[in-house]
């Protein structure tokens, strides 16, 4: 029996249930002070001097600490090498670290941080994305404030838009996400005699902070162990602030030689921390009357704010997935990430592709109309298979079920093309045809390259360490973080198969720095193929130790040995009462003697005087293999397959597989107020295999809400000053219990040859083509086509306004028999 | 001064100062790190507890408030090593992923099976408005309520049940 594939229950959902003191905040350390950052309230200024003193005489400050005390590099590394620790000469944005306090308590840190003047010299900030590029005076960035430029260049647009029937030109606009995850960053350093300092805390990336924290202090990798507590939530905003915080509390501890805590307050981690790029997209694309996309041309322009940390990455995604999941012959990108005096941006779950894939799969529906073709039938003609070529030139040479998540979504709903709202062609509505329920339906499908692709190929490497106890409980170790996207449960059932050992006798170590070497970032849906490859590599070595010894044990050649279930068997020989075997426990050895078990000369009952031994129990293999100091442990290495991308062209295979989806999102939309109710979700994704389909949809569910946030209600305004206005949970809305929708995830499994048991990895892809389909299904329900998000109750009820005067306004003109331009007839 | 009151069912007596709130009595002093802080404004409600039967945010609560109260934190829903059913119902369900709005939408939950043993999902769902949760989409935490509901009623009417 297996448990791939199973509904396990996750390892760590007692521990959480209970409420089990295991993420940052609930550690604590013998004479542990705690810190607190001084930040830049203006977005870009010259620091001319920093007056710790009123801080100093605060009772129970124990030191402020600025980049003047930074013993090795203030720099911390990402991608470029652009973002400083600590602020030195000039600030960048609002919020930007300038210093660190510590004091013997949170309360009294806190308040001394607010007592540290800085004088700073205000400078004019950029603040626009439109106005950063080439901006004349202010340079954040080299001579034009772009961090990265991407291309695509495929086939002759020019030559291809000529040949359409119909050709749709739009600007789109996608707004901050923030990441909101329920539990703030925290991380403590612990600073020990012999030089090691051991950093534990909230974060995807362990490996990250470790380059962090040796640069900042001048250390050797092997003196800080980085160590990743509990970590509650994460979405690609632990992915590189987590390196900040490190370092805001390894500088201190380093200098005190005391333990020091750091607990973001939640309006300071919204201010300061990473964001979704905001997006603008102008997009063109056209396609011939056969309904074959022909041409796609594209400007795609991110926010990166002050700092480029990870936007040449999360450009590189965006450009990859900017066609879409179709075949298109012709296609010029090209893409750009800016920077501007706000807080720099980064790593949300999709990356830079849920910016993009709005306009794009917005543009589908938008030709489809215009073609006379349903929504479904126009991607059905276009959408990306095996044996087909995607945008970049990569031949896709397995595990593509894009069709086969379109197909499970309309068997699901039974959608079907009269199913949308009622009478709309490309005009107005009398009240005759009036949607009167405002009920509408919106597709999209959509993909997503797994794992870090050629712009991170050098990061693509992942190790783990496998021990298999002498009481046959084992113990692994992996670089990759558990994050509540259920890793550890996903990896323990990997290795409960590989081992033949029961699911329960698996454990995973917190992930630590010097247990396993640098096996890159827990980001781009990477975990389940690196790590449960490296793991499969250990302990098939493991395995092999196991099976040689056994094979002695039993008198038969090692290729007739099979483990599974705490029992070896010999297969072929006299068949053995497998059942009767099993009945002993692995874990904690002396189990009952059960008929069959092994003993020198014994036979099974019911076996012929002679014949040999069939089974034994895992334990006395393993006990066999310890008497005779045989190694059951391994170390696992996995590099991912070969990628590539052209810096001119953009073709490339940009990634080692792919993942795919479709959404369909059934709305009501109240014309009175414009409140867009989601009502339910269908969202089909191919993950190669299900390790765990529970997590699986869990990660649906919960990848769909977000993208609904997204879609509906999440926003952050920023004011002249560069200052962003909503900064809490009551200002930034996030979906709550009310606003959940009813999801229908579904499953479907195209392997894929190099996965662990054929899986992928998806778990970003449920969020990101949420935000498309329900603009679609907006437009089908009501007839507005909008194109910035979030599609808040003010946009709607605006778009629906001018909606009816347009219409009424050309009521008029037809019934007044007089002809002419229709306003607006440009739009959509 | 002196704060009286009852915490998961024990009668307790501590000294504590004016400003202090009640998560930090909760986490510091007591060693209950179950209750667990998202944003210290009350907004996300990490950081609820049963205030004689009903949802609290303990981060707006002073510690004095809960003078002659009973406070129910999530370290008093299990009996020793048995889970209370909201909590085996959520544990089975798939309900819980990072975990940590879990404490206070388990106790949020629990107070709503109180009132209405047999909610409807509509009910479920305002109960726990008021809870956060970012990773699941909600959906197996109602299917984990409902669950929850249907077995506590097995129980009480086999007469062994809370």
């Amino acid at each position: 029996m297996t448990v791939v594939g199973k509904r396990v229950n996750r390892s760590e959902a007692v521990d959480r249930v209970t409420g089990a003191g295991l993420f940052a905040d609930d550690l604590n350390y013998t004479g542990m002070l705690h810190a607190a950052v001084v930040r830049s309230p203006v977005a870009r200024g010259e620091i001319q001097q920093i007056d710790a003193t009123s801080a100093l005489k605060m009772k129970g400050v124990e030191g402020v600490f600025t980049s003047k005390d930074i013993p090795g590099r203030n720099s911390i590394p990402i991608i470029l090498d652009d973002q400083p620790f600590l602020a030195e000469k000039y600030v960048n944005y609002v919020g930007e670290p300038i210093a660190v306090v510590v004091a013997s308590d949170r309360r009294t840190a806190r308040a001394a941080a607010l007592k540290v003047r800085v004088k700073i010299k205000k400078l004019t900030p950029v603040l626009s994305l439109f106005e950063a590029r080439n901006h004349p005076t202010v340079h954040l960035f080299g001579k034009d404030n772009v961090f990265k430029h991407l291309k695509i260049r495929r086939g002759d647009t020019e030559r291809a838009f000529a040949s359409c029937d119909v050709i749709v030109e739009n600007e789109y606009r996608t707004p901050y996400q923030e990441h909101a995850y329920i539990e703030p960053l925290a991380m403590i350093a612990i600073p020990y005699p012999d030089g090691i300092i051991e950093i534990k805390g909230s974060m995807q990336c362990p490996f990250y902070v470790r380059n962090a924290v040796t640069r900042v202090l001048g250390l050797p990798e092997s003196n800080v162990w980085v160590i990743q507590a509990a970590t509650g939530g994460a979405f690609g905003g632990k992915e590189d602030v987590p390196s900040l915080l490190a370092c805001q509390v390894a500088l201190p501890a380093w200098k005190l030689k005391k333990p020091i805590k750091l607990v973001y307050d939640r309006t300071e981690d919204m201010m300061s921390t990473s964001k979704r790029h905001p997006g603008w997209v102008h997009y063109k694309s056209g396609a011939t009357k056969d309904g074959v996309l022909r041409a796609v041309e594209v400007e795609y322009v991110i926010d990166g704010g002050a700092y480029s940390t990870l936007s040449p990455a999360v450009l590189f995604r965006g450009t990859v997935h900017s066609a879409g999941p179709y075949r298109c012959e012709n296609v010029k990108v090209d893409s750009y990430v800016v920077a501007t005096n706000k807080v720099p941006t980064g790593a949300f779950r999709g990356f830079g592709s849920p910016q993009i894939l709005f306009a794009a799969e917005c543009q589908m529906d938008i030709l489809a109309e215009k073609l006379g073709l349903d929504p479904v039938e126009f991607r059905r003609r276009n959408l990306l298979r095996v044996g087909d070529t995607t945008v970049t030139g990569q031949k896709l040479l397995n595990s593509v079920g894009l069709e086969e998540t379109l197909d499970k979504v309309l068997e699901s709903s039974g959608w079907s093309p009269r199913s949308k709202g009622a009478g709309r062609k490309n005009g107005a509505e009398d009240e005759g045809t009036l949607n009167k329920d405002g009920v509408g339906f919106g597709f999209s499908t959509i993909f997503y390259g797994v794992g870090l692709g050629a712009a991170g190929k050098y990061l693509a490497r992942t190790g783990a360490n496998v021990i298999l106890h002498a009481d046959g409980s084992v113990l692994f170790s992996v670089g990759t973080t558990e994050l509540g996207q259920g890793m550890t449960t996903v990896l323990s059932q990997i290795v409960a198969d590989e081992l033949g050992v029961p699911f329960e006798s698996v454990r995973m170590t917190a992930p630590d720095t010097s247990r396993v070497p640098d096996s890159g970032p827990t980001v781009a849906s990477r975990s389940t193929t690196m790590s449960g490859n490296a793991l499969r590599n250990a302990c098939k070595k493991i395995r092999d130790v196991l099976v040689e010894e056994a094979a002695e044990m039993l008198g038969c050649p090692a290729h007739k040995i099979r483990m599974d279930e705490g029992v070896v068997v010999a297969e072929g020989l006299v068949a053995g009462n497998l059942a009767a075997v099993q009945k002993g426990p692995v874990v904690g050895g002396g189990g009952p003697v059960v008929r069959g078990d092994v003993g020198a000369g014994s036979t099974p009952p019911g076996a012929s005087a002679g014949a040999r031994k069939v089974s034994l129990p895992l334990r006395d293999v393993i006990k066999s293999c310890v008497s005779k100091q045989k190694p059951l442990f391994a170390d696992g290495w996995q590099v991912s397959p070969p990628t590539s991308f052209d810096g001119e062209t953009g073709q490339g295979d940009a990634y080692m597989v792919y993942a795919w989806a479709t959404n369909l999102v059934k709305v009501k939309v109240d014309r009175e107020t414009g409140e867009v109710s989601v009502l339910k979700v269908w969202s089909a994704h191919d993950v190669g295999k299900a390790i765990n389909p529970s997590s699986a949809e869990g990660q649906i569910e919960g990848g769909v809400m977000q993208g609904i946030g997204f879609a509906l209600m999440e926003d952050m305004s920023v004011d002249a000053d560069g200052r962003i206005l909503n900064l809490n949970l009551s200002t930034y809305l996030i979906p709550t219990a009310e606003d959940a929708t009813e999801i229908e995830p579904i499953i479907v499994e195209h392997p894929y040859p190099e996965g662990p048991h054929g899986a992928k990895g998806f778990a970003e892809q449920p969020l990101m083509g949420i935000a498309p389909a329900v603009a679609n299904a907006v437009y089908d329900a009501v007839g507005v086509r909008i194109r910035e998000l979030p599609l808040t109750p003010e946009r709607v009820w605006r778009a629906l306004k001018e909606k009816k005067s347009q219409d009424h306004g050309q009521n008029v003109r037809q019934v007044a028999g007089r002809r002419s331009r229709t306003p607006g007839s440009k739009r959509d | 001064m002196r704060l009286a009151f009852k915490l998961n069912g024990k009668n307790t007596v501590l000294d504590i100062t004016g400003g202090e709130r009640l998560i930090d009595l909760l986490r510091q002093r007591l060693g209950l790190l179950g209750t667990k802080e998202g944003c210290g404004k009350g907004e996300c409600g990490a950081c609820t507890v049963l205030m004689d039967g009903a949802p609290v945010c303990s981060c707006i609560l002073l510690s004095s408030q809960v003078a002659g109260r009973e406070i129910t934190t999530i370290e008093g829903l299990a009996r020793g090593e048995e889970l209370h059913p909201v909590q085996a119902a959520f544990v089975e369900a798939g309900a819980v992923q990072c975990g940590f709005c879990t404490p206070g939408i388990l106790l949020s939950a629990v107070a709503l099976l109180k009132e209405k043993p047999e909610p409807t999902r509509d009910e479920i769902k305002r109960a726990l408005s008021g809870n956060l949760c970012r990773c699941t989409g909600y959906k197996k935490i109602f299917e984990a309520v409902e669950t929850a509901a249907k077995n506590m009623r097995k129980t009480r009417k086999a007469g062994v049940g809370r």
